[in-house]
């Protein structure tokens, strides 16, 4: 790795870390807006103004906002994500069992919709224009065009309802045997690896079809060089950057799925518990989701920008 | 004479008269999408059911011929309901597109012409603005304000601004960069004269497109938060909020769950339809 591919790297890395403060920036102030006295609101009606002045001296909301905004980043940095309005919990508590189910359904999602999705698109950017192509082109744009909640219902009406296969709710908690597992994961796990596999099948496809219209692959075709020699030699591994980065990219529309898949199956993960904070207007529980969230969308949209750049073969 | 009479004929089919060829699919697109804008202006004159009454004894009714479309949890009927929502659906979605094309178009092309540092702070902005994921955006803003139809409009377009204003600013560039733009500085011309005169008229086609493709995510935005409850409240029901109604009747398959889902679908994909069979006399004016 030479010193300009470095720099580019340290670049992104930059602008990734001061996004990150503009994000976090965005958050708090967007949940501080809150119409009504958060002292108020927490201590109920029958609330006596002494006792409304006094949390909220305990809880420094007379103080600035930007020095409130500091305390809460400093606690963030701590690992204090403070402590749940609704039931006074804290919310590092609350969001760690819920986190790892979430990223459970995620990497379950990525083991699946990975291969199919990559398999489905090279293919489909090898047969370009044919009826194989122009079936897969019209059902992911069919699939991307529609709200994911609709593949989620579908899916149920298909599988549960029609064909019987699987329970239409999951509940985790229940779990007795393996048989059990699979029946809970399997439905969030479909609508997830669809709506993923759709955007994942039109970036490889976009992103193989770029390379077989470069020079060097037309020059191996004119020298005579099968098709499949063409683009497995010639073509896929200059397009495995690309591929790569539209991966990453496509992971991370995991995040909106998730938040419509989890309510809808009632799958116990921190969309879910983010969700419900919303009804409750729970803050500091919604604050400290939606930057796990935005880490997350962030970390894998700078892999895929990193990913992108090392895999450039101009800059090596 | 013959000729021209067969001419104008193949004219008049493929829509050339306006200076565009539509091919089938576009115009299957278009027509929906016009079918969809009609029954929002015409929704409270032609529901065949007062929206809000309940006409069915039965609930999650079956499709009939009194109730083309079933019935809903208490009993409403499906048809008048789905009319009605086409009006929140389609008339916030074309509300917030508007003001999010016409920002981020205008913010991008003023960026593309003064360059320079606002260039810098307000693509940096934008940027950040656009690594928040957008359902996250609508829920933490929900959170924090309540949700109303001008909070969510107002949401909606802040979340698309950065994309309509990355791509306006993409095109804009390249314009920037042309000779008759150099000329046109030398001339002394304004920075508002610049950007309407010469940079608008050639980036208007890619723009209207990216607008066509912008709403479909709005609307799809709209119907996910709706659906998670954080969207239109009732007594009022978009599309979303219309599933969200009735999902305890997706065990009995009940047409209530699918039907608003089947009018997102063909609103979206008539839009992706359209865009994808533009002339390309719209589509890449800029090349």
């Amino acid at each position: 790795m030479n010193n300009r591919v470095l720099s580019l790297v340290l670049s992104r890395l930059l602008i990734a870390l001061i996004t990150l403060v503009i994000v976090s920036f965005a958050v708090f102030f967007a949940t501080t807006l809150l119409p009504g006295d958060t002292a108020s609101i927490l201590l109920g009606q029958a609330a006596t103004p002494e006792a409304v002045e006094g949390l909220r001296k305990a809880m420094h909301l007379d103080d600035p906002a930007i020095l409130r905004f500091l305390r809460w980043i400093v606690g963030l940095l701590q690992g204090d994500l403070g402590t749940s309005y609704a039931n006074e919990m804290p919310v590092a508590d609350l969001i760690g069992g819920r986190f790892i189910n979430t990223l459970q359904l995620a990497g379950v999602t990525a083991l699946f919709s990975v291969p199919i999705a990559l398999t489905l698109g090279i293919t489909a950017a090898m047969l370009r224009g044919s009826l194989y192509d122009r079936i897969v082109t019209v059902l992911t744009i069919g699939v991307i065009s529609v709200p994911e909640f609709m593949i989620a219902t579908s899916a149920v009406l298909i599988f549960a309802v029609y064909l019987k296969w699987l329970p239409a709710l999951s509940f985790a908690n229940d779990v007795t045997s393996l048989t059990d597992l699979l029946r809970i994961y399997a439905m969030p796990v479909i609508t997830l690896t669809f709506v993923i596999s759709a955007q994942m099948i039109r970036m490889t496809r976009a992103a193989v079809i770029e390379t077989l219209n470069t020079h060097y692959v037309e020059m191996a075709l004119l020298k005579g060089a099968s098709r499949p020699r063409m683009v497995f030699r010639h073509a896929l591994p200059n397009a495995l950057g690309p591929i790569v980065n539209a991966v990453a990219l496509s992971l991370s529309y995991l995040l909106g799925g998730v938040i419509i898949v989890e309510t809808i199956f009632n799958y116990p993960g921190i969309a879910k518990l983010m969700v419900d904070a919303v009804s409750t207007r729970d803050l500091p529980l919604i604050q400290s989701c939606a930057m796990i969230f935005c880490l997350g969308y962030l970390l894998l949209i700078t892999t895929a920008d990193i990913i992108a750049i090392l895999s450039n073969p101009r800059l090596r | 004479m013959t000729m021209t009479h067969s001419e104008t004929k193949s004219d008049r089919i493929s829509g050339t008269r306006l200076g565009y060829r539509f091919n089938i699919i576009g115009m299957v697109g278009l027509s929906v999408i016009l079918f969809w804008a009609l029954i929002a202006i015409l929704a409270p004159l032609i529901v065949p059911y007062p929206v809000g009454e309940i006409v069915d004894l039965d609930y999650f009714g079956p499709m009939s011929r009194d109730f083309w479309l079933g019935s809903d949890y208490l009993g409403r009927d499906m048809l008048s309901r789905i009319l009605m929502g086409a009006r929140y659906t389609v008339g916030l979605s074309l509300a917030a597109v508007t003001i999010a094309c016409f920002s981020g178009v205008m913010l991008g092309m003023i960026a593309a012409v003064a360059g320079g540092w606002l260039d810098t702070v307000l693509s940096r902005f934008l940027d950040a603005l656009n690594s928040i994921p957008s359902k996250l955006f609508g829920l933490v803003v929900v959170a924090a304000v309540g949700s109303s139809i001008p909070v969510l409009i107002l949401t909606l377009s802040v979340i698309y601004i950065p994309g309509a204003y990355r791509f306006a600013r993409a095109l804009a560039v390249n314009i920037n960069a042309m000779d008759f733009i150099t000329v046109a500085r030398i001339r002394g011309e304004s920075t508002l004269y610049l950007i309407r005169s010469e940079i608008l008229p050639n980036i208007v086609g890619p723009v209207l497109a990216d607008l066509g493709i912008r709403f479909v995510f709005i609307v799809l935005l709209l119907s996910g938060l709706s659906f998670l409850g954080l969207g239109v409240q009732p007594p009022y029901a978009d599309w979303g909020a219309l599933v969200r109604e009735n999902i305890g009747g997706l065990p009995f398959g009940a047409p209530a769950v699918m039907a608003p889902s089947f009018a997102i679908a063909s609103l979206t994909i008539s839009v992706n339809l359209l865009i994808d069979n533009l002339p390309k006399k719209i589509r890449d004016r800029s090349e």
